[in-house]
């Protein structure tokens, strides 16, 4: 079966976020980037697929050239070749967008099935795969913690809310939202990345973009809800005020 | 015309369905209320209570069980035969399974997990949490209504709904749904095992996130649990990792607990985790990024390291 992966390249975890001067975003220029880690979760979940069913792991990602990197990490973890589709506008693209110019760069590969994580941890819409799906033509589910595949039918476990499950069926080819924690997650090995030095990232460019949907006004740090007290001092002086407060102003014990 | 998209299982309505008829009452007037279900008529004259133009119960054998196909169908045809300017829902999982289905049939702007609202302006400015809750972002809907939002469970208060002096008129409408043409076929919900701990009764909980790093920094915590006589929880990275059981889990997809202490240790306040704890009636934070999140709901905050911060607790403590 071919197993799509849609991925996409976001700032790291650590990054100290600083809002730009025009205000319209985060100042992301000397930014360290690494894999979306939901879309980390649903590339494992792909190659364990195929090392069950065969077939194929196809990546693809839709953003500027630096994206190539995480393209290169997932052929190094082991995904089969990859789809660059290229476009400096991607970068701050909203789903709809996002959606099409990844139905765009997988023209007209034959497609069972595709993964992509539950949402990415810059924009967090929660949207592309789904509208994928619906561009694509084909049914889908979300936040999926387990993938069944039996003949043409999908059988997948959807998390719902407050730790209960259920099962659905749904016929292939489908595209899935994959929910951090499905698995455990490999990496690459030494030679997982001296054999993607070989595979094909293929570059397709980016489709005229449709008209944006939506449109940033403003970027900026959240308004504090709350007064918070920090409490500082020396890691003892610290924890005795704050067992003192805990005790005297809060009287939580 | 507003319409807010409520949520109800086997009849029994959502409760956050109803904050999103707070934000649709301040997003504008007037303010319709579509039910989807099989047989709503309990839950519609419920939210008939708002200060509402209309509920509308869609009817439809076919959507006694949740589908993203059955929904995705019924509500485009809604809306299609019914104009709207907005569509508002609550950012559950349900939605979060069709609402971009729906805005991608529809071809209509489709924003998800606001927080909040700015009206005043052209047009309504729609405030969302970008970069995992570091920074929000006020977007504005473009190209042509309906404009499909989803709010944040917790964003706008379900006590802030305005009653109506007399109830609104529920009207029930056949939904327009090709049930052979539904491609997701649900099993019933299950829970995956009995919950042992109970953390919504816990009185003072200590949480800890992917600043205790490793497997055998857990035993910290849970000394300083002991001391503090509270349960340990996890956010969602420990228990994916297996270090503690998914039961200890807080969240949206965990337990949501309201204590009287909830201490985070090295959580940096995703809004997965957040939803789950907010309720907490004083917040502690022991992080070593003082621009960690978190600090944004905390009472209290230490921004040092945890591992040296947390043993001279432990002593402070005895």
């Amino acid at each position: 079966m071919v197993i799509v992966v849609c991925i996409k390249q976001v700032v790291t975890r650590e990054m100290q976020v600083r809002v730009n001067d025009a205000r319209t975003w985060i100042r992301d220029g000397e930014a360290s980037w690494e894999l979306n880690e939901p879309d980390a979760y649903a590339l494992e979940e792909a190659l364990r697929l195929r090392e069950k069913h065969g077939g194929e792991v196809v990546v693809i990602s839709a953003g500027p050239a630096r994206v190539t990197q995480v393209l290169r990490e997932a052929l190094a973890r082991g995904a089969d070749r990859a789809i660059h589709v290229d476009g400096e506008h991607l970068a701050t693209a909203d789903a709809f967008t996002a959606a099409a110019a990844l139905a765009a760069g997988l023209g007209s590969e034959k497609i069972d099935l595709v993964l992509t994580g539950l949402q990415s941890d810059d924009q967090g819409f929660a949207q592309v795969g789904v509208v994928l799906a619906e561009k694509l033509g084909v049914s889908h589910s979300t936040i999926i913690m387990d993938v069944q595949v039996e003949g043409q039918t999908l059988r997948v476990k959807r998390e719902l809310e407050g730790g209960w499950f259920q099962w659905i069926a749904m016929p292939l080819p489908a595209v899935l939202t994959i929910q951090s924690g499905i698995n455990q997650l490999r990496y690459a090995t030494l030679k997982g990345i001296m054999a993607a030095k070989k595979k094909e990232i293929r570059a397709v460019p980016a489709p005229a973009a449709p008209p944006a949907r939506q449109r940033i006004t403003a970027v900026y740090m959240p308004e504090k809800s709350k007064q918070t007290r920090m409490i500082g001092g020396s890691p003892a002086e610290a924890a005795a005020e704050l067992v003192r407060a805990l005790r005297e102003e809060a009287r939580v014990f | 015309m507003i319409l807010v998209v409520a949520e109800q299982k086997d009849g029994v309505l959502n409760r956050a369905s109803w904050e999103a008829v707070a934000a649709a009452q301040q997003l504008g007037a007037p303010v319709r209320i579509v039910l989807p279900g099989a047989a709503v008529g309990t839950a519609a004259a419920e939210l008939a209570q708002a200060d509402v133009a209309e509920v509308i119960a869609l009817e439809h054998e076919a959507l006694a069980t949740y589908t993203a196909d059955g929904f995705v169908q019924a509500l485009a045809a809604l809306v299609t035969a019914e104009p709207a300017t907005h569509l508002v829902f609550t950012h559950t999982y349900q939605t979060r399974d069709y609402a971009p289905k729906l805005a991608a049939r529809l071809d209509r702007a489709l924003v998800t997990d606001c927080i909040g609202l700015k009206i005043g302006g052209d047009a309504p400015l729609f405030v969302r949490p970008m970069f995992q809750n570091k920074v929000n972002a006020d977007v504005v809907l473009e190209g042509d209504a309906p404009h499909l939002a989803t709010f944040q469970i917790g964003a706008f208060r379900a006590d802030a709904v305005k009653k109506g002096a007399a109830p609104a008129p529920v009207r029930t409408v056949a939904a327009s749904v090709d049930a052979g043409a539904i491609r997701q076929k649900p099993e019933a919900p299950f829970r995956e095992a009995k919950q042992a701990v109970d953390l919504t009764q816990a009185e003072r909980i200590v949480s800890i996130g992917r600043g205790i790093k490793s497997e055998e920094h857990i035993a910290l915590a849970r000394q300083l649990a002991e001391a503090m006589h509270a349960e340990l929880a996890a956010s969602r990275p420990i228990c994916d990792s297996g270090w503690l059981p998914m039961e200890r889990q807080v969240g949206s997809s965990g337990q949501t607990v309201a204590p009287k202490l909830y201490l985070a240790l090295g959580i940096s306040g995703a809004i997965q985790h957040v939803v789950g704890m907010k309720g907490a009636r004083t917040i502690v934070a022991i992080n070593k990024d003082p621009e960690a999140p978190i600090f944004e709901i905390a009472d209290y905050g230490i921004a040092a390291d945890l591992f040296e911060v947390v043993p001279e607790m432990i002593k402070a403590l005895k």
